[in-house]
């Protein structure tokens, strides 16, 4: 089975203008949803204490939120969460109350109904320790993309690094901002994801600016944006082959490996479709737009060069 | 050509082997059990054991085995309805000196256990538990400090015979002295200053007719305070954790001021946090031997005196006045009498302890002195119905011993009834001092239920995205797609072994984790293949290709790898809980895949293909 037979000749770099309008229309919506809409960020950033019950038969909702709002939690976010015998109950922090006295005091209030209500999972996120989170999450956000750049811009070049960096922040920003318009919430899993994200899309780009470095030295005689096209056809079958394969696991990952991993699978499927498309439409012509030339590899030396020379 | 040397052969079967021994124990699963500890008035023996089978034999409640080690007993059941039967049947016969706790025990065979072998270790979210993150209340830890150094200052200025006429803390910090002239004031500093090094004391000009001083800690002394706080009540929770009797429970400082406790398998959240959040602390009191005690318990104590009751509720009357308190205690370690060679705990204390403690101890050699050990604990009980909160004191006398010279900084308690004894006491004298109070700032309960099912989603999710993986692969790339699900296969083997071997927590995030580098680890394969493809494609001869397809295929999924391997250990810096399991995982599955990937197909294919003429690959 292959599903190219023989070499394809796309003209990728042909509608590099339609992309970048695509993308730059994705970013300009992800940004605006994000400043106006922001993120529905979970308990591990706001702090805040969340209940998950798991009630025998369906949960009736209308009753659970006029039981607590006539208690002491007014306000309480009551949803189901992954199927109608599931609930989960978001409180804001609080400093009158522990934690074990929420959990009591609520299965208290719920137990005494008729159904059956089993205690699932209680988090309880102190604010302060929320905000650090966050702090930390940004930062480490960084320095994953500050390392990346330094890495392959001694591998590559610094105009290979830029573009992989502008490939990266597009697909961050596409996929927190898919967050912030589905109102998903955005809690520790799916921040781990979006860096995963960043790691998967930057192998992608990775392979093709290897295929493209190699090509420099190969193909003489032809101008930068033919060899990246070419470069992107000779790669496009690893690319289309890889994306699918682990598209297959996240997507197994999204339908049977449970409600909390939900967030997480998403986040990578919006990724790694974001990913695949940026390798190809993003990073190499930004990479080009910068300008790259063949003598920019040159002082690089080549693993693998001895093959060429071979009969 | 594409032949391997024989090392390398062996180094693959040597690696494989190693880690299919290691990933073994997992398949094994775990027995639902019982964990039996003793507390310190109980010891773990063989009696305990024939109590516990004689105890489960007339219950009628069956058990797979039961093995005691030194400090524990364990009991295994085939299911945990047994298990919840047997637990008050268990605690019943024993009595209240046992902890039995529900755990999880590893059916690991003894021959594997000998290797070092272990299952991996699993994450709350995934076995059910309870994770605390705890603050230290470090003001307070600066406030007791400083409540210590005004009766210290208080009593030093009296020896010294400066007048004074009020020593106080203030309520934003600091200590405020009043003295009775400015010429006393001065002296007081003098003497102060040099006495409290760890002390910056200074006049204060108002209000003028007061003579006052203000003495305030030193930076230096305010952290040496703070990092003694958190030290001490990890060791404080952690002999708590052990009372709970959990199977495998993490006490771990977390940054400056902030200790992660997890106790795997613990439901029951109220209970373990009332056992966390006892303050405990030790005074060291003498024994009033001029009075009777029996006099004393049937009238009143004499003045200045008060009955204690030692663990076996005999009465003993000791001297209100505290010589010492447990906060000075640096160690307390169980060992020998070098005299008598029976058990004894050396203590050793802080320099301000030490000279403190000559000084009490000066005019009491020969007298009887006793520890007291004082808990205070909170316990929710069921009242009709309704749950009311209790606030329980214990005060115990754990030791009484005959003072034989003045003691100072290291000094020993002898007369100890066996070691067991020595080492429970040196236990509660290191742990007995809670010096600053704990908030828990996070909790993250997951019941047992839900622990399950993430189990059961996690173990699906990975076996139907490999399976989905290995058909497209064996479709698509034929026999060279079958060789890398071998490779896959080996990978996810490789995976569990290494997080076995490093007992990293498996957490859902973790598993997730796995399941991408599953997709990842595909990739490099698929650059290989590719490679040789289009190489054939190029009119190579199959040899070529295949020795052309890898070479070249090596710096892309070097440089491809190593990218993510950088986002991953940036997680792992960054990340707690859930982020970091997800980072190992990630960085484990990214350096095994290589292996895989690259050394063990190549293996298979020179094995199968290499040195013969071909006419076309199965590609």
């Amino acid at each position: 089975m292959e599903f190219f037979k023989t070499e394809t000749q796309i003209n990728f770099l042909g509608v590099k203008n339609i992309a970048a309008v695509i993308s730059i229309l994705m970013i300009i919506a992800s940004i605006t949803s994000f400043v106006v809409r922001g993120l529905n960020f979970g308990i591990d950033f706001t702090g805040g204490t969340v209940v998950e019950l798991a009630y025998t038969g369906q949960a009736d909702l209308d009753h659970i939120r006029s039981v607590l709002n006539n208690s002491e939690f007014k306000g309480a976010k009551v949803q189901y969460f992954g199927s109608s015998e599931d609930v989960m109950i978001r409180l804001s922090p609080r400093k009158d109350m522990n934690n074990a006295a929420i959990s009591n005091r609520i299965m208290e209030l719920l137990g005494s109904g008729k159904q059956h209500v089993e205690m699932r999972r209680v988090e309880f996120v102190g604010a302060q320790v929320g905000s650090e989170l966050a702090e930390d999450g940004t930062l480490a956000m960084i320095y994953a993309l500050g390392g990346i750049l330094i890495y392959v811009a001694l591998r590559f070049q610094m105009r290979f690094s830029v573009g992989a960096i502008v490939a990266l922040i597009h697909d961050t920003t596409i996929t927190i901002g898919f967050f912030s318009l589905s109102g998903m919430e955005f809690d520790l899993t799916v921040l781990a994801a979006v860096l995963a994200v960043i790691g998967y899309s930057l192998n992608d780009t990775i392979v093709v600016f290897d295929r493209v470095r190699e090509n420099f030295h190969k193909i003489r005689k032809t101008s930068p944006i033919e060899v990246f096209n070419i470069s992107l056809n000779q790669t496009l079958s690893r690319t289309i082959m890889t994306s699918f394969a682990t598209l297959l696991v996240v997507l197994a990952l999204f339908f049977y490996g449970g409600k909390i991993i939900h967030g997480f699978a998403t986040a990578l499927i919006v990724g790694i479709v974001v990913g695949t498309y940026s390798s190809i439409y993003i990073a190499s012509p930004v990479t080009l737009a910068l300008g790259i030339s063949r003598e920019d590899l040159m002082p690089v030396k080549k693993e693998g060069a001895e093959q060429e020379s071979r009969p | 050509m594409n032949r391997y040397p024989a090392w390398k052969y062996i180094l693959i079967v040597v690696i494989l082997l190693v880690g299919a021994i290691y990933a073994l124990p997992n398949i094994y699963g775990k027995d639902p059990a019982l964990q039996i500890s003793a507390t310190r008035t109980a010891q773990i023996s063989e009696l305990t054991k024939l109590q516990i089978e004689k105890a489960l034999d007339d219950a009628k409640i069956k058990y797979k085995s039961v093995e005691q080690s030194t400090n524990s007993v364990i009991v295994r059941f085939s299911s945990t309805d047994i298990q919840l039967k047997a637990k008050p049947v268990v605690q019943d016969a024993l009595g209240k000196g046992y902890v039995v706790a529900l755990n999880l025990a590893p059916s690991t065979p003894g021959w594997l256990r000998d290797m070092g072998a272990e299952p991996m270790f699993l994450g709350l979210d995934l076995r059910g538990g309870v994770h605390f993150l705890m603050q230290v209340d470090m003001k307070a830890a600066v406030r007791k400090d400083e409540e210590r150094y005004v009766s210290d200052i208080r009593s030093m200025l009296r020896e010294k015979d400066i007048r004074y006429r009020t020593i106080s803390r203030r309520s934003k910090g600091g200590i405020v002295i009043r003295f009775r002239s400015a010429a006393q004031r001065t002296k007081g500093i003098e003497v102060i200053s040099n006495e409290y090094k760890d002390l910056n004391v200074t006049a204060l000009d108002q209000p003028a007719d007061e003579y006052r001083a203000l003495a305030t800690l030193k930076q230096k002394a305010i952290a040496k305070t703070k990092d003694f706080a958190l030290q001490q009540n990890i060791t404080t929770l952690r002999k708590r954790v052990n009372e709970l009797g959990v199977a495998e429970p993490v006490i771990q400082q977390q940054g400056q001021s902030r200790i992660v406790v997890e106790l795997p398998g613990v439901q029951d959240t109220a209970r373990a946090k009332e056992i966390l959040g006892a303050t405990a602390t030790l005074e060291f009191h003498m024994v009033d031997e001029k009075h009777s005690v029996q006099d004393a318990v049937k009238n009143h104590p004499p003045p200045g005196d008060r009955i204690y009751y030692d663990r076996d509720g005999n009465p003993v009357l000791l001297k209100k006045q505290i010589m010492l308190t447990g906060d000075y205690i640096i160690d307390a370690a169980a060992g020998f009498d070098q005299l008598s060679g029976g058990p004894d705990v050396t203590i050793t204390l802080d320099g301000k302890g030490a000279r403190l403690f000559a000084r009490e101890t000066r005019d009491e050699v020969g007298k009887a002195m006793a520890v007291v050990y004082i808990e205070n604990k909170t316990q929710t009980e069921k009242v009709n119905g309704k749950e009311v909160k209790k606030k329980s004191t214990i005060e115990e006398v754990i030791n009484t011993a005959v003072i034989r010279e003045q003691l100072g900084k290291r000094f020993h308690i002898t007369g100890l009834s066996s070691s067991q004894e020595s080492r429970n006491l040196a236990l509660l004298l290191r742990a007995g001092a809670l010096a600053a109070p704990v908030e828990i700032i996070e909790e993250r309960t997951v019941g047992p239920s839900l622990g399950q099912d993430n189990i059961n989603q996690g173990f699906q999710s990975v076996v139907i995205g490999f399976v989905f993986v290995l058909v497209f692969m064996g479709m698509y790339y034929k026999a060279f797609g079958m060789i890398a699900n071998v490779a896959q296969l080996l990978n996810l083997v490789l995976v569990v072994a290494m997080l076995s071997i490093l007992q990293a927590t498996l957490t859902l995030p973790g598993i997730a984790g796995i399941v991408l580098t599953v997709g990842m680890a595909v990739d490099a394969n698929v650059l290989i293949n590719e490679r040789i493809r289009e190489e054939i494609r190029n009119g190579n001869t199959p040899q070529a290709s295949i020795h052309a397809g890898y070479e070249k295929a090596f710096s892309t999924i070097a440089d491809a790898n190593i990218t993510t391997l950088i986002a991953a250990l940036v997680l792992f810096s960054f990340g707690t809980g859930p982020i970091k399991g997800f980072a190992v995982t990630l960085s484990l599955g990214i350096i095994s895949s290589m292996f895989t990937a690259i050394m063990v197909t190549r293996a298979i294919v020179n094995l199968i293909y290499g040195g013969r003429r071909l006419k076309s690959l199965s590609i």
